[in-house]
């Protein structure tokens, strides 16, 4: 074998990777999953984290400063493990897949509150004047004229976030998540060829190069028009 | 001046931490009024006209618009504030509304106006303004002296008693500044009372009932146009005419 053919026997072999497809496609579908619901627990709890905030009680922000300073300086592989071994010896056993959303959902929260507040507190003072000027409540200015424009400056910074840190899915691996990366070790421990990997990138490419193009998308499709 | 005034501020004091911005302001304004407001940058005005709808919190003193106590803990402030209309210096419009969308926004969440309805308030707003034609563009879309016309139409929708202008045409260009102080002539005709913070002299002259002069925080003088253009009684006065009159 030339060193050529070598190459293309570890990483491209065929017939390893008609064997094992299977399995990095029901990978596949278990980091969609995952990926999914850290993106909407991790969104949702940022902004509501960030509105919280916006109230501006004193005793809570300094929590929610706590709290978002804390998971933004942990490593996310940390909190994992600290959740799927750390927990059971208070009672509570969550599963490695609950133990790994659990965790970058907190991460995103995290992330994605200080994104928010940063894009609400970037609104010039004169959007909440000419509202209250009229009459309307804080919480009708905020959701009304502040919050729609916020949103919009944050969704570049947002995106690129969201992809960071669900590309974290596959640290669940670790807690014997059967996820593309998962299911792609054990197939090359099982073959003893590393094709595999090369199908998990693939699988990684399919699903994250479409949020990178959609994230542009959005950008765009978000400018003031109507 | 009629008995009873539409704004009707007393003794207003505005403190920023050490600095005393408003050191006992007295202004009345009677129904269809419109008093005129001068003064040196950083002397107060802006402040002051924030105290009579609250945007800012009056250290001490007494506002009462069209009746109501603006500084009771009991008034509802976010109705009473629908009575006074107020325009802004940069126009404060919401980029990411049409011009319509910015002139219902509160007719829809503040007066619960139904939708339509709200629409058609907003168009005849947008009408009396000159700008029937743009209800469907965005402030981008604009020119500053359309985007003050549609915060003008944003105030005057809701009814109000009262508009308040702050400095409504200095970030315009110059050839844009026409159209603005045209709308607010009409408004003045249509017997709107109103404060007015503006360097037009000439507006001032033509439109005003009385002119107020402050400075440092304080009513130095006033009198009717002609009084404080021509003959202002204190130096300070003359010295700020003097000034503005050199432009
Ligand atoms: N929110 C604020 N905090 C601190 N100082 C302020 C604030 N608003 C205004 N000031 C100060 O109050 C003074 C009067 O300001 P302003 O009412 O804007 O004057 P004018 O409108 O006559 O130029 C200025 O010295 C200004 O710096
Ligand atoms: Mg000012």
């Amino acid at each position: 074998m030339t060193s050529w053919e070598r190459f293309l026997d570890a990483f491209f072999n065929a017939k390893v990777m008609a064997k094992y497809l299977p399995d990095i496609a029901h990978g596949m579908l278990v980091t969609v999953e995952l990926a999914a619901l850290v993106i909407v627990a991790g969104l949702v709890t940022g902004l509501a984290l960030a509105l919280v905030r916006s109230l501006g009680l004193r005793p809570v922000n300094l929590l929610i400063v706590f709290i978002v300073d804390l998971f933004r300086a942990l490593p996310p592989l940390v909190i994992i493990v600290f959740i799927y071994f750390g927990l059971p010896a208070v009672g509570i056993a969550p599963s490695g897949f609950v133990s790994t959303w659990l965790s970058l959902t907190l991460v995103l929260m995290a992330f994605s509150e200080e994104i928010y507040w940063a894009g609400i507190t970037s609104i010039a003072k004169g959007q909440w004047e000419a509202a209250r000027s009229t009459g309307l409540t804080f919480i009708q200015t905020l959701m009304n004229v502040v919050l729609p424009q916020a949103l919009r400056l944050t969704i570049p910074p947002l995106t690129n976030r969201t992809i960071a840190i669900t590309k974290g899915t596959a640290l669940g691996t670790v807690v014997a998540v059967n996820e593309i990366l998962g299911m792609a070790s054990s197939a090359v421990s099982n073959s003893y060829n590393p094709s595999p990997l090369t199908l998990g990138a693939l699988a990684y490419l399919i699903l994250f190069f479409p949020m990178v193009v959609f994230g542009r998308w959005l950008e765009t499709r978000m400018a003031w028009k109507r | 001046m009629p008995a009873k005034p539409i704004v009707e501020a007393r003794g207003i004091h505005k403190h920023f931490g050490a600095l005393h911005v408003l050191k006992g302001v007295d202004l009345l304004l009677a129904e269809r009024e419109l008093v005129f407001v001068i003064g040196p940058s950083g002397s107060g005005k802006s402040t002051l006209l924030r105290c009579l709808n609250r945007l800012e919190e009056p250290s001490s003193g007494s506002v009462v618009v069209d009746g109501v106590d603006m500084l009771d803990p009991r008034t509802d402030i976010n109705h009473a504030r629908q009575r006074i209309g107020m325009v802004f210096q940069s126009f404060n419009l919401y980029p990411h509304m049409t011009a319509l969308g910015n002139v219902t926004l509160a007719l829809r969440k503040v007066a619960g106006k139904p939708r339509g309805e709200a629409e058609a308030l907003g168009h005849a707003a947008l009408a009396r303004v000159g700008l029937a034609d743009r209800a469907g563009h965005t402030p981008g879309q604009l020119s500053g002296g359309q985007q003050q016309r549609v915060a003008i139409a944003r105030a005057i929708a809701l009814e109000p008693r009262v508009m308040l202008f702050d400095e409504p045409t200095s970030s315009l260009d110059p050839e844009l500044v026409g159209s603005v102080l045209g709308v607010m002539r009409d408004l003045r005709e249509s017997g709107m009372a109103m404060i007015v913070v503006s360097h037009e002299m000439g507006f001032a002259r033509n439109a005003a009932d009385r002119v107020v002069f402050m400075d440092e925080g304080a009513i130095v003088e006033e009198g009717t146009p002609a009084e404080i253009f021509e003959t202002p009684v204190q130096d300070r006065t003359r010295g700020f005419i003097g000034q503005i009159q050199r432009h």
